[in-house]
Formats: structure tokens, C-alpha cells, sequence
């Protein structure tokens, strides 16, 4: 009882300014984010000759390995902080969580520490996002035949 | 302009997870995984194909196109082998991109020591 009364003064006392400016700052970071993508992919596709759809891959990949590079490096938790949902909607959250749980556990050894906590975060990412391609494909299935 | 459009599409899908996240009590959890779900429903209609062939990478980046990905896998295996292609297809696309994770993460873990 306290304390949801303590959470709702909280919340009206909260200030608004800060929202709209987390908010601003997650569009400018996460557009930024998407540029870099593109220019990525066009880059791959001038150098490697090769048509968009294994360009995205070799992007992704590269998003990925620097997101998890400058996870271990330490710094880019600070970047998560305070781009917030700037850096965790794109795949480069994705690499961080995963990041992040295997340096946090890695003390408990390879296997109960690191080998059981990866996916600790990622996990539901991954099981929500097969278990509904999975029923929306059979829905796709049924209905329109393919 | 296919920059522009990147650089929209991808902030604008950041901004709308922010709002949920300062405005509920979600966690970053939540949020992807409900992004997820929402790009695996745009897919079952073809409708995240066309985003991606207007605005780009700016459409791949987002945890969302993870949804696509695997539905589209999947869609596209089942045409061939029918319900039991939707077992088999559903990582053909996103199989990059996790392998790739679990691989850096793996090498990064062993060769850097966690600071707190």
C-alpha cells in the first residue's frame, strides 16, 4: 500500500523533460544506427560485387561483432545508458545482452557460467520471436496456402 | 534518399521503444521481444518486404527485421515441403546473424577479463 502511493508521487513528480529528451535522443541515435547500416550494405555490395541480400548479412554480421567487441572492451554499456532504446532496438542490443551476460557470468566457469547465461537475456528474443514465426507461418499456411 | 529513409524508419522504431520504456513499466526484455513478434506479424502479410525494399538497411537493423527473417525462412521452405518446411526453413535466414553472436561472444569472453 505504501509504497504504490510512494510510486505514484514518484511518477507525478517525475520530470517530463527528461522523457521527450530520452525519446529524442533514441531517434537521432537509432537513425544513426540505420544509416550506418546502409552504408555498410552499399559498401559491401560496390566491393564484394555481390547482390543486396548477402550484403545485409555481411552487415549485420559487422554490426554485430563491433556491438560485442565494445561490450567486452567495457565502453559500450555507457553508450546503452545513455542512448537506451537508441542502441537496444537495433540487432547491436541483441550482441550487447548476450555480451554482457557471458562477461557477468564468466567467473562461474564455461560451462554453469558462461555456457548457461548467454541466452539468459537474448533468450526470450528468440523463443518468442520462433514461437510466433511459427504460428503466424501456419496461420499464412492454412489460410492462404503459402 | 534512401539514407533519409534509413535513418527515419530506424529512428522512429527506437523512439517508439523508448516511449514504451519510459512510459510503462516494460523492461528493455519486454520491449524487443514484443518487437520481435510484431515483425514476424507484419511478415505474414508480405507488408515488411515492401518497408525493406523502400527504406533499406534502415528496416534490416531493428530487432524486428529478427521476426521477419525467420518467418520469411520458414514461408519460404514450407512452399516447397509443406507444414513440416516451417520446422526446417525457420533459421535459414537469422542463422548468420545468432551463429555470428554466439561465436563473438564466445571468443570476446575468453580473451577480455570483466571489469567491475
Amino acid at each position: 500500500m505504501e509504497k504504490t502511493k510512494y510510486e505514484k508521487i514518484v511518477n507525478r513528480h517525475k520530470p517530463q523533460e527528461a522523457r521527450s529528451q530520452n525519446a529524442f535522443i533514441a531517434f537521432v541515435v537509432g537513425g544513426i544506427v540505420g544509416v550506418i547500416g546502409q552504408l555498410l550494405m552499399e559498401m559491401y555490395m560496390k566491393w564484394l560485387q555481390i547482390p543486396q541480400s548477402e550484403a545485409s548479412v555481411y552487415m549485420i554480421v559487422t554490426l554485430i561483432f563491433f556491438a560485442t567487441l565494445f561490450t567486452a572492451l567495457g565502453f559500450f554499456d555507457k553508450w546503452v545508458n545513455f542512448a537506451k532504446c537508441g542502441l537496444i532496438i537495433p540487432i547491436t542490443g541483441f550482441a550487447h545482452s548476450m555480451m554482457s551476460a557471458g562477461m557477468e557470468y564468466k567467473r562461474e566457469g564455461p560451462i554453469s557460467g558462461i555456457g548457461s547465461n548467454v541466452f539468459k537475456l537474448a533468450g526470450s528474443v528468440i523463443l518468442y520471436g520462433i514461437v510466433s514465426a511459427w504460428f503466424f507461418g501456419l496461420l499464412r499456411l492454412l489460410v492462404m496456402g503459402g | 534518399m534512401i539514407y533519409l529513409y534509413s535513418f527515419l524508419f530506424c529512428g522512429f522504431i527506437c523512439l517508439i521503444g523508448q516511449l514504451i520504456l519510459d512510459n510503462t513499466k516494460l523492461t528493455p526484455g519486454h520491449i524487443t521481444s514484443i518487437f520481435v513478434v510484431v515483425g514476424a506479424f507484419l511478415d505474414t502479410f508480405s507488408i515488411y518486404d515492401k518497408i525493406i525494399e523502400v527504406v533499406g538497411a534502415g528496416a534490416l537493423v531493428p530487432i524486428t527485421s529478427f521476426g521477419h527473417s525467420l518467418i520469411h525462412g520458414a514461408l519460404s521452405k514450407a512452399q516447397g515441403s509443406g507444414f513440416i518446411g516451417l520446422l526446417m526453413g525457420m533459421f535459414d535466414l537469422t542463422a548468420s546473424g545468432i551463429t555470428s553472436a554466439i561465436v563473438f561472444t564466445f571468443i570476446f569472453t575468453l580473451i577480455f577479463k570483466p571489469r567491475d
